[in-house]
């Protein structure tokens, strides 16, 4: 009875907190940021088809590591046939040479931390650091 | 047969989705209407809930104690188990609300066989399950804000790298996706092994617990076998965040999923689930023992008409004395 009050504070806390995501968004930005992926110019495709690396790269990219590191394979063949050197500083970074513009464009808008760069380091800072 | 009903029930509803997004093509019911009805239901409920219980009067200290009473300055009281402050109150509360502090009390009772008696022995499993599963619970939740808020809070970061930690697989498998899983999974086992919880579980016990773990299920197949595509995910979850809902371009399994969570914020103020809000407002709990310190006065009292034997004795003094009735005061007038 006498702790009615109380419980109504709590209860509003409550929903405050419960709601905070929704402040949160309503107060931290305006309009949706979207990821702007800044794809490399004159290429045809990826190593495979868009919505596959879109849904499947880290797979892609984790085969392809055990296959270098583990057995020694260097040459992957795509689907389409094609033959590409199984390498991600080689490969990949050599059309999405940047990080920010390509790889965390993405990451960071669904907070998914790759720890690619703990051991690979991007081509563009190394000939800067080379110089 | 309690089992069954509640497997029914998630079976019916799972393919409701199944029927209504992938022949019906309802992709915005599931999508969107059913998710904001189910916010909704979810936060008025548990508003009406806890305002009627908030309006029904305790005016007595129905405290349940497990120690000793504060009392004379030479005995030591609990301070905890039997708080006489509101300190001691909200100490006893934090550690029942966090560390589940009455379920450790759990005990268990069996006669053991050929000695013919009861042997009543400590019983952790309960509490430690119970634990996992709450955690893991909250961490699973704060981990999804990732998909909720742009940008992504730090908080979020921080406890999905330490949940992480040993970056087993890609994408990495979090430990409180495996122990939320195996501690419901053995919160089902204990119901169905122990024949006295079997006996006392009805399918409201059952249906929680497979709502939670299909929906845990679910979550794991999507992020680890599908590999679904997380950006469309955010982009439709913000859709609905900033109320500029989009559906659509997502698997089934994504819409089986936010309809189960849907179920099971629409189920939670009219169930047991409830006792998420209960557990703060129970009043064994929740208030001091100070009953013997403080005078109680019920509020709605009846004003009794009271008749002291004085006043009897009063009334009638003349004729008992005539009777022979021995009477506390002789006649004064």
């Amino acid at each position: 009875m006498s702790d009615y009050g109380k419980i109504i504070l709590g209860l509003v806390g409550f929903l405050v907190l419960c709601t905070s995501p929704f402040w949160y968004q309503v107060l931290s930005s305006d309009g949706l940021p979207a990821p702007e992926l800044k794809l490399p110019v004159g290429e045809q495709g990826c190593v495979e088809s868009k919505e596959y690396m879109r849904a499947l790269h880290m797979d892609l990219l984790n085969r392809w590591r055990d296959a270098v590191v583990r057995d020694g394979e260097r040459i992957y063949v795509s689907t389409s046939g094609r033959e590409y050197q199984m390498s991600l500083t080689g490969t990949c970074l050599g059309c999405h040479t940047s990080r920010a513009d390509f790889c965390d464009q993405c990451h960071t808008y669904v907070g998914s931390e790759n720890y690619c760069w703990s051991c690979h380091v991007e081509p563009i800072n190394l000939r800067v650091e080379a110089r | 047969m309690n089992v069954l009903v509640a497997l029914t029930a998630l079976l019916l509803l799972g393919g409701i989705v199944y029927l209504g997004v992938e022949i019906a093509g309802l992709e915005f019911l599931f999508g969107v209407i059913i998710p904001y009805a189910a916010v909704l239901t979810f936060l008025i409920g548990l508003v009406i809930r806890v305002i009627s219980w908030a309006r029904t009067p305790v005016p007595f200290r129905i405290t349940t104690t497990c120690g000793q009473q504060r009392s004379l300055s030479w005995i030591s009281p609990n301070r905890i188990d039997n708080p006489s402050t509101t300190l001691g109150v909200l100490g006893r509360m934090a550690l029942e609300i966090f560390l589940f502090r009455s379920l450790f009390r759990n005990t268990r009772n069996e006669l053991r066989e050929g000695e013919n008696r009861l042997v009543i022995g400590p019983s952790k499993w309960l509490w430690l399950m119970g634990l996992a599963f709450h955690w893991s619970f909250l961490i699973i939740l704060l981990r999804h804000l990732r998909l909720f808020v742009e940008p992504v809070p730090q908080i979020t970061l921080l406890i999905q790298s330490l949940d992480g930690f040993f970056q087993v697989g890609v994408p990495v498998v979090y430990s409180t996706s495996l122990l939320f899983v195996t501690a419901a999974t053995l919160l089902f086992v204990r119901r169905i092994v122990l024949p006295q919880v079997r006996y006392l579980s009805l399918p409201t016990d059952y249906f929680p617990l497979f709502l939670l773990i299909s929906i845990a299920g679910s979550g794991i197949i999507l992020r680890h076998f599908i590999k679904i595509d997380i950006v469309r995910v955010k982009e439709v979850v913000l859709g609905l965040m900033t109320f500029r809902p989009e559906a659509g371009g997502l698997p089934v399994l994504f819409y089986f999923h936010l309809f189960l969570v849907s179920v099971l914020l629409a189920y939670f103020p009219f169930s047991k689930l409830v006792h998420m809000a209960g557990v703060v407002l129970s009043p064994t709990r929740n208030l001091a023992n100070n009953n013997r310190r403080i005078r109680h006065v019920n509020p709605w009292d009846y004003p009794v008409k009271t008749h002291t034997y004085q006043e009897y004795e009063e009334e009638f003094r003349g004729k008992m004395i005539g009777a022979g009735i021995p009477v506390e005061e002789e006649d004064n007038g």
